[in-house]
């Protein structure tokens, strides 16, 4: 099959891959392709796990605040809604696209492509879903939002009390977990099941 | 080099910028319609990505400034307030000896955004220039900016942490301020512009100088 760098537009012949190899451009290094051990049905698993985790993570609050016998807790919301009060709308919204609407689509597309594809059907609108996904993923900063709530905790240790609630493990494990989810699959597998139309 | 095209467009064939499926174009097209697999538009480079990337370096570099120098945050406690822009957080964790964190902070909103800016200024003018000089480290350091991009938000999820935490009325409020918005705004023209340039233009220059 012959295939064009992404990076550098170099022409290769790409034969058969083996699960679990990765083919490189000879001239600039990028990536060509990277074949999964059962890539679509891991990458199901791990994106269900996601779901779940999601869930538990923005149900609970996950720091709280004790300043001399008075308590705040924080949800992944909390924050948004707070800057929102506050009259800072572009950074609300940046902070909700980026730390909950990203990753909650990022999950969303995954199962909505790939269970159907796993189940040998092709879903509604597939090609458009697919591109979404690869346009979401820069924006999911989860791991990002974990750093931040480490020096944010730094910070406060002098001032108060900080407490780790449950849904901070979550959160931890969701990063994790939808990390897996993505580097498991394999884009071209997926394309290639939904073959060429017209 | 002669014999046969070495490069997908030489040889008249667009890679889909979705799918990465190879698709063949008449001769001399400026572009054709539409990928067959998925129906994404086919395009043999990124449409005015040099165009789209110098504007939005620019504009990325004009918020840099006030991005650092306005605060991006006021801790009222007991009735004093204190405003913090992005440095003067960074030496609030060096004085209390957390200097990891510090480092953290300095890298992610200090240099990763003023260092994404220079190389892509730098690839620009090369790709302007046609310059032949290390390709492949080039396409590298194309591949760097993109990765480190998002890594500048640490800050602005700081403030949104903080911000919701601390709010116990007459003992201590945390609100953020303007410095966090223009912050906002680098770190998005930033990864917009990374994502707009084509770093397939840095080989053709070296083509265009084989040929
Ligand atoms: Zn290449």
């Amino acid at each position: 099959m012959l295939v064009a760098c992404h990076d550098c537009d170099l022409l290769h012949h790409l034969g058969v891959i083996a699960e679990g190899a990765t083919a490189r451009c000879r001239r600039c290094g990028g990536l060509l392709r990277r074949r999964r051990r059962n890539g679509i049905e891991r990458t199901v698993a791990l994106a269900l796990a996601a779901a779940v985790l999601f869930a538990v993570a923005n149900a609970f609050p996950f720091l709280s605040f004790d300043m001399k016998g008075q308590v705040t807790q924080t949800t992944l919301v909390t924050g948004v809604l707070d800057l929102w009060r506050q009259d800072m709308p572009e950074i609300a919204a940046l902070v909700l696209a980026t730390s909950v609407l990203a990753p909650l689509l990022q999950i969303s597309l995954l199962l909505y492509v790939l269970l159907p594809v796993h189940a040998g059907r092709v879903p509604w609108q597939m090609a458009r879903a697919f591109r979404l996904l690869r346009h979401v993923q820069p924006w999911s900063m989860m791991e990002v939002f974990l750093v931040g709530i480490l020096v944010a905790v730094t910070k406060l240790a002098g001032m108060a009390e900080v407490v780790p609630g449950l849904s901070l493990w979550a959160f931890a494990l969701l990063i994790v977990v939808l990390a897996g989810a993505m580097s498991s699959l394999d884009p071209q597998e997926v394309w290639e099941r939904l073959g060429v139309r017209s | 080099m002669s014999g046969a095209p070495r490069t997908g467009r030489a040889a008249s064939c667009w890679t889909c910028h979705d799918c990465r499926l190879l698709c063949r174009v008449p001769a001399g097209a400026a572009h054709a319609a539409r990928c067959p697999r998925c129906g994404a538009p086919l395009h043999a480079r990124k449409p005015g990505s040099l165009e789209r990337t110098w504007a939005l370096v620019i504009a990325a570099a004009l918020c840099y400034l006030p991005a650092n120098l306005l605060p991006i945050m006021t801790v009222t406690s007991l009735g004093k307030a204190q405003s913090d822009t992005i440095m003067s957080g960074v030496v609030y964790l060096l004085h209390h000896g957390m200097w990891p964190l510090a480092l953290v902070v300095f890298v992610a909103s200090i240099f990763v955004p003023i260092l994404k800016l220079v190389i892509l200024v730098f690839l620009l003018v090369s790709v302007r220039r046609r310059s032949r000089w290390r390709p492949a480290e080039r396409t590298r350091l194309y591949r760097v900016t993109e990765a480190i991009g998002r890594w500048s938000m640490v800050d602005i999820f700081v403030v949104t942490i903080l911000v919701a935490l601390v709010r116990l009325g007459a003992l201590a409020t945390i609100e953020a301020r303007s410095g966090a918005v223009f912050f906002g705004a680098v770190v998005v023209l930033t990864m917009i512009a990374a994502e707009s340039f084509d770093p397939r233009l840095i080989w053709d220059g070296c083509e265009e100088a084989e040929a």
